[in-house]
């Protein structure tokens, strides 16, 4: 905290290929001596299909492409990160992010640690799409600074009307976005005017060379009241209990009165324990291991903030979202919801709008596609105390995890809670929930039938039930058709209609499960991590799922509703 | 320009809280343990994540066979002085065929006694995430690494299917045909390394210091004679030079450099004022301009 400045600054920078980012980076790192010398004589002799530098001179581009792949096309296509030391002693990490609009996921990767950005513009071909989705991207994912280098200036004589005329073309979306943080900065990255060093050829230009601009950041941010640890991990040692961490925001003292959420439960922290001894205070960013008095319950993924002032958890927020696998977001579907250390499955419950990130126009949108950002409203399996993204990144910030691939498909910056999750107040009922199937004499249970249609979900269940009914045991049916005639009817057959539906047919089977029935549910329910979210209602030993695997072809002779003879078996 | 203890300690946390995240969100972790400074500085930054409990890391040396001697020295010192659990694997199976950095080139020699044996390891004892010590400055294709990076089955690396790593929220979930590898000090660089050596103080390894040692000259690499494996020329005697070593592995394929730097405080000297690429003084690398690349792609660490 307070006004130390901090040793690492995040650079991330922004331009397509041709408007010449390697070659200003590259410069960059070799004025500034950031570049080991055989790596420097390599890019002396290296050169790239129809390059046109001189044999024996520097080609800066080739200092930060990577992958064979990459220099085969002449593209960036990953963000890479470089390290170089800025002259008073600091560190200045740049992270190197591609222009092409498919690879948008990586510009908001790189992003989304940087504290300052450099957005490229090339001054012989004019602000451009690109240009305003890096700007809109920056300013959606919290960048604090950014420097627009106006490039290739050599090329149009360094004159001042082609400078001023990009930037007076770019206001609007600068003012739309609310950018309180930025300058302009003339540059020739090919031959190296006001990049490390001013030179004469822009004598109107009175601001720094782009070394000298980053150089001058402080991050203003001012300090918090707010402090918050995410629980790693419990350490166990003898006689030794503690929650190791990372201070993500503000402090925590020795002797600080704090609360574990999202369980609320309140306690001291006795001490402030490092492998270099207890700790008075932990400032920001350091790591720790708290020993909490008393020693209550805490487990990996919980927060501990001071109890004077601390995250109600919610289980509803607004929040931007950016899309970033092929396949496409599911309403409804249930993902892994990540923060810090802590996972809960989550799904989104409204698509608000899709942000055109070209023009900041919000368009109506039934899901989100890969490189797409919208708002959203995201519902969570269990309350979790997230805060606004814009007053802490990363107290606000959420990724989100497909169940079934693990992939990475999406990130959430939070808007703000939804008030709905705070003004319901769930109500506990003086029956236990064991007691009424006791009462029946019976052990209350859920059996999932899952199968093509056609399989024989519906004649099994009614045999089942049959036999149940005769035996004395209180039990229900819950058949997908009958359901899709009331209760369902809105739904059609789509991803999204599909997982709602299961959705609903399990809250519905956990009620009655809850009133002590055995439950018998016969759904189609093709989605694996749909019928996992269902099971996730149920006590351990409740949930019983069962395939009814007839073959395809013997489902499609039967054929009760048609289906396999008009569609042929292709679809459902 | 030495690192400042300000980045030091700010690379140190992160550090940290990285490999706090590897032993919570995994079954069965292992620390690659290369004996080099890397994996040295690892094993510190362990012992601080977790104290005062125990490391909960397994070590596993990939034994190539050619080693230099003092490594091995220093690593069961190493494991006896800090209580740690070590598994040293070899690649039997290419140690039986005669596989030598001699024999049938050193590409085949790295594919099959380390990057094979390491597939093998990982296979033997179910490890489902391994701790590296790459950093992203050493490299280009480095450079693009995540911090968590899935390997598909058969441990491939595949670039473009690279998860996307936001803030410092990382998705350690994997499927059961997956394996993670971590890599806690990606964002640092060579002088940070010894910076921080010197800062803590840490024991490395003597190969680092220089020391008279018995070297030939293959081009214009100095490669010491570590045991009578090594073949030398008709006529050709190893000669005494004061040398040290600014990365570790096997001895055969590890250039030394001339130095004078006989202390700590020395080598931090001239390491600051080195212009070269640490590897520069490994063989492998140069080979050709991709290799790296496509090392690990193939399952290489």
């Amino acid at each position: 905290m307070s006004n130390e400045l901090a040793p690492i600054v995040r650079l991330l920078t922004c331009g397509s290929v041709d408007d010449g980012k390697s070659t200003l980076i590259g410069r960059l790192l070799v004025e500034t001596d950031s570049v080991p010398h055989d790596t420097l004589d390599a890019t002396k002799k290296t050169r790239r299909p129809g390059s046109i530098i001189p044999a024996g001179e520097i080609d800066f581009s080739l200092l930060t492409d990577g992958l064979e792949a990459e220099r085969e096309q002449g593209i960036t296509i990953d963000v890479a990160y470089r390290s170089m030391s800025l002259l008073d002693g600091r560190r200045l990490i740049i992270a190197d992010a591609p222009g092409h609009e498919q690879y948008t996921r990586n510009m908001a990767v790189a992003a989304s640690r940087s504290d300052i950005a450099l957005v490229l513009v090339d001054a012989t071909r004019g602000i451009r799409p690109q240009t305003l989705r890096h700007l809109t991207i920056c300013s959606l994912m919290g960048v604090k600074k950014v420097i627009v280098v106006i490039n290739k200036l050599d090329a149009m004589g360094f004159d001042k009307k082609v400078y001023d005329s990009l930037i007076n073309e770019l206001q609007p979306t600068i003012n739309r976005l609310e950018m309180k943080s930025i300058s302009f900065i003339p540059v020739s990255a090919l031959e190296g005017d006001n990049v490390t060093y001013r030179t004469d050829r822009t004598k109107w230009y009175e601001g720094g060379s782009l070394l000298e601009e980053i150089q001058a950041w402080r991050d203003t941010e001012s300090a918090t009241d707010h402090s918050r640890m995410c629980v790693q991990l419990i350490s166990r040692a003898d006689n030794f209990r503690g929650v190791s961490g990372t201070i993500s925001q503000g402090e925590f003292k020795a002797g600080d009165e704090v609360v574990v959420l999202p369980s609320e439960r309140k306690a001291k922290i006795a001490r402030l324990v490092t492998f270099d001894g207890d700790l008075e205070i932990a400032p920001t960013g350091k790591a720790i291991t708290m020993v909490l008095e008393p020693d209550i319950d805490a487990t990996r993924g919980d927060f501990i903030e001071r109890s004077s002032d601390y995250t109600k958890p919610a289980d509803r927020f607004s929040s931007h979202l950016v899309w970033f696998d092929e396949e496409e977001l599911i309403h409804s579907r249930s993902y892994y919801l990540v923060n810090g250390s802590s996972m809960v499955p989550a799904s989104i419950t409204a698509i608000r709008h899709k942000l055109n990130i070209n023009n900041g126009d919000h368009e109506s949108a039934r899901t989100l596609h890969m490189n797409e950002i919208g708002v959203v409203e995201i519902a969570t399996d269990s309350a979790i105390p997230l805060t606004k993204y814009a007053d802490n990144r990363n107290s606000g910030n959420f990724v989100l995890v497909d169940r079934v691939t693990l992939r990475t498909v999406g990130a959430g910056m939070i808007v703000h809670a939804l008030r709905r999750a705070t003004n319901i107040t769930k109500h506990n009922y003086e029956i236990a929930k064991g007691a009424r199937a006791q009462q029946k004499g019976q052990r209350a249970k859920l059996i999932w039938l899952t199968g093509l249609s056609g399989s024989g979900k519906s004649t099994i269940a009614n045999a089942l039930e049959t036999r149940l009914f005769a035996s004395g045991i209180h039990s229900y049916i819950l058949d997908g058709d009958n359901l899709r005639l009331g209760l369902n009817k809105d739904l059609g057959f789509t991803k999204e209609d599909r997982a709602e539906n299961v959705r609903r047919v399990a809250e519905v089977g956990k009620l009655m499960v809850d009133a002590g029935l055995v439950v018998i549910v016969a759904l189609v329910s093709p989605f694996k991590v749909d019928r996992d979210h269902a099971r996730e209602l149920f006590e351990n030993g409740e949930f019983v799922e069962v395939w009814v695997k007839t073959p395809a072809e013997v489902c499609a002779q039967r054929d009760p509703k048609g289906l396999y003879k008009n569609w042929c078996g292709t679809r459902v | 320009m030495r690192s400042s203890p300000q980045i030091l300690r700010a690379l140190e946390n992160e550090s940290i809280e990285i490999l706090r995240e590897t032993a919570a969100a995994f079954k069965n972790p292992v620390l690659l343990y290369s004996i080099g400074k890397d994996s040295t500085v690892i094993l510190h930054l362990a012992r601080k994540a977790f104290h005062p409990a125990p490391i909960p890391f397994t070590l596993l040396h990939v034994d190539s066979t050619w080693n230099f001697r003092e490594m091995i020295t220093f690593r069961d010192e190493v494991v006896k002085m800090h209580n740690l659990k070590l598994i040293a694997h070899i690649n039997e199976e290419g140690l039986k065929a005669g596989i030598t950095p001699f024999s049938h080139g050193i590409s085949e020699y790295i594919r099959v006694m380390n990057t094979v044996s390491l597939k093998q390891a990982f296979d033997k004892y179910g490890f489902d995430a391994a701790i590296g010590g790459s950093r992203r400055d050493e490299e280009r294709s480095r450079a693009k690494e995540r911090i968590f990076s899935v390997r598909e089955s058969g441990h491939r690396w595949d670039p473009r299917a690279q998860r996307p790593e936001l803030w410092r929220t990382y998705n350690t979930k994997i499927r059961p045909e997956q394996t993670m590898r971590v890599f806690p000090i990606s964002d640092w660089t060579e002088l940070d390394i010894w910076s921080y050596i010197h800062l803590e103080n840490i024991y490395v390894n003597p190969l680092y210091f220089a020391k008279e040692r018995p070297v030939v000259k293959r081009g214009n690499q100095l490669i010491m004679v570590d045991d009578d494996r090594y073949p030398l020329r008709d006529g050709e005697t190893p000669e005494m030079k004061m040398v040290r070593f600014r990365t570790l592995g096997c001895y055969p394929l590890t250039a030394g450099v001339e130095s004078n730097a006989k202390t700590l405080e020395e080598v931090v000297e001239e390491v600051m004022g080195v212009k070269l690429s640490e590897r520069a003084t490994r063989l492998i690398d140069g080979e050709n301009e991709d290799s790296m690349e496509k090392k690990k792609r193939e399952g290489y660490f």
